[in-house]
């Protein structure tokens, strides 16, 4: 209870009713998050132009109505859970010139579509201003939803519905397709979705690493404070040595090593993927097609 | 009492070096006697892609060719050029050993160009046979052909990006100590120049 109170005071506007020597406590974190925002302000403003990953469909250009957004949203998580496969519908109001086709696979990147490893994800890319789309398709799909796939949902499905001004309505047909083409290949999609399952929580590797960690230091800790002290230590008297503003003593009763030694504190927090919707870490060749209208 | 004075130091010395070896070691990979290598490796491995990719634009041409034959036949000129432009380019081998040689790299370079070129006439030249377009096999072949060259674009991207991060390690502190140590026989690989397409102006024809 304590701490979500603390928690809450440092929400700028809701601090009334909290104990004001928590400002305090938080002030050093702040002025260290501000220093690390300045860092890596660079690398943000590099990638500016590229937008959020804010969910499933991410309609810059507003030209999904509402009940599409929702309907397309839940018909792709579902889709996620059953196949793994990651597709996110994303509209842009403009390329700024750009041609679609690298900034379909810069996007796809940037937002890393697809599981780790499988690479199956699809981005669903439509620029109204420059009556541009593309289905970029991530490596690991290439096989399944091949380029002629992807002109033809374009060419068959989107290009025709646009021309009549109706963008929720091919968009979600598009997607339809998509699904349609992936489900064929049953066997495969099962195959794929049982490698991920089996492949566990991302957590088991941490976990390992941490153990290593923790075992390393601990074994090799022992050995180095063991020997080191005694070979570039000060040497106070008969089996004590000062080292690193640390006395150790050697032979007979081992005393305590008066040092505020700790195991490497681990400032990890597992993978909190608190209910948002991220990339799974996939990447993309370039595959897939693009099309005008 | 000199008995022990005299096999002390002996058995320090050994132990003394080996405790520094044991903590140089890790160091020496922290100094970064990696990082050449590791960006050598990347760079050598987007070069592989890259040959993929000219590679399986070099496997749908044959394909392609025969599919115009049979709607174009008259339009010798156009498919001899991409034949012999094909023949040209995969004559032009340049493994990964060889990206720090300028003459094999512009020699490659040019080969593919060609080719990249000759295709381009030869999907213009299509747009006068209306029933060459609405074939199904060529319908098929041309979003494979366009696949393939936004790969190749990709692969491009990725090699001239890798070939950058490679070469700065070469030039770059602290890794230019060991490149002048270690890696003597390691060169800045080349890396494209400007855009294939970029290379050549549009030709516009009102013939």
């Amino acid at each position: 209870m304590a701490g979500n109170a603390g928690r809450r005071s440092a929400v700028p506007g809701s601090a009334t009713a909290a104990p004001p020597d928590f400002r305090h406590r938080f002030r050093p974190f702040g002025v260290a998050f501000a220093l690390l925002l300045a860092l890596f302000f660079p690398l943000i403003a590099s990638a500016a132009e590229l937008p959020a990953l804010t969910g499933r469909v991410v309609d810059n250009a507003g030209i999904i109505n509402a009940e599409s957004t929702t309907a397309l949203v839940r018909k792709l998580a579902d889709f996620e859970a059953k196949s793994s496969d990651q597709i996110v519908v994303a509209t842009i109001p403009s390329l700024d010139g750009e041609p679609i086709e690298p900034y379909a696979n810069r996007l796809f990147r940037a937002w890393h579509l697809g599981q780790a490893g499988e690479d199956n994800g699809i981005l669903l890319l439509v620029a109204p201003s420059d009556r541009k789309m593309r289905i970029e398709v991530g490596y690991g799909l290439e096989g399944t939803l091949t380029d002629l796939h992807a002109k033809l949902i374009i060419e068959n499905t989107m290009v025709p519905a646009f021309r009549a001004g109706d963008f929720s309505g091919g968009i979600s047909r598009a997607v339809d397709d998509i699904v349609m083409v992936l489900e064929g290949n049953g066997a495969e999609l099962e195959a794929r979705a049982r490698r991920n399952q089996n492949s566990g929580p991302p957590g088991a590797d941490i976990a390992a690493i941490l153990f290593i960690a923790v075992w390393a230091s601990l074994f090799f800790g022992g050995f180095a404070f063991a020997i080191l002290p005694r070979m570039f230590g000060r040497k106070l008297g008969a089996g004590r040595y000062e080292w690193l503003g640390m006395t150790f003593h050697y032979g007979g009763r081992s005393g305590s090593s008066g040092g505020g030694w700790s195991s490497g504190s681990s400032g990890w927090s597992g993978g909190s993927s608190g209910g948002g919707f991220s990339g799974g870490g996939g990447s993309s060749g370039g595959g897939g097609s693009s099309g005008s209208w | 009492m000199t008995a022990r004075r005299l096999v002390q130091p002996s058995l320090i010395g050994p132990i003394r070096a080996f405790v520094v070896l044991m903590i140089a070691m890790p160091l020496l990979t922290a100094c970064g006697y990696n990082t050449i290598p590791t960006a050598e490796e990347q760079a050598k491995a987007a070069w592989s892609e890259v040959l993929n990719q000219y590679q399986r634009r070099a496997d749908l041409i044959p394909n392609l060719v025969q599919t115009v034959k049979g709607y174009a036949a008259h339009e010798k000129e156009v498919l001899e050029g991409v034949v012999e432009a094909r023949a040209r380019a995969t004559q032009v081998t340049l493994p990964a050993d060889a990206l720090s040689n300028p003459e094999a790299f512009r020699a490659f370079q040019e080969g593919q160009a060609g080719l990249t070129s000759a295709l381009s006439r030869l999907l213009a030249v299509v747009e006068n046979y209306p029933d060459l377009k609405a074939n199904q096999n060529f319908l098929a072949l041309q979003a494979q052909l366009e696949g393939t060259e936004n790969r190749i674009a990709v692969a491009r991207r990725d090699y001239i990006e890798a070939v950058r991060v490679y070469n700065t390690t070469l030039r770059t502190f602290p890794s230019v100590i060991w490149a002048s140590l270690w890696f003597t026989d390691n060169k800045p690989f080349e890396n494209f120049t400007a855009s294939e397409g970029a290379t050549e102006p549009p030709k516009v024809d009102f013939n």
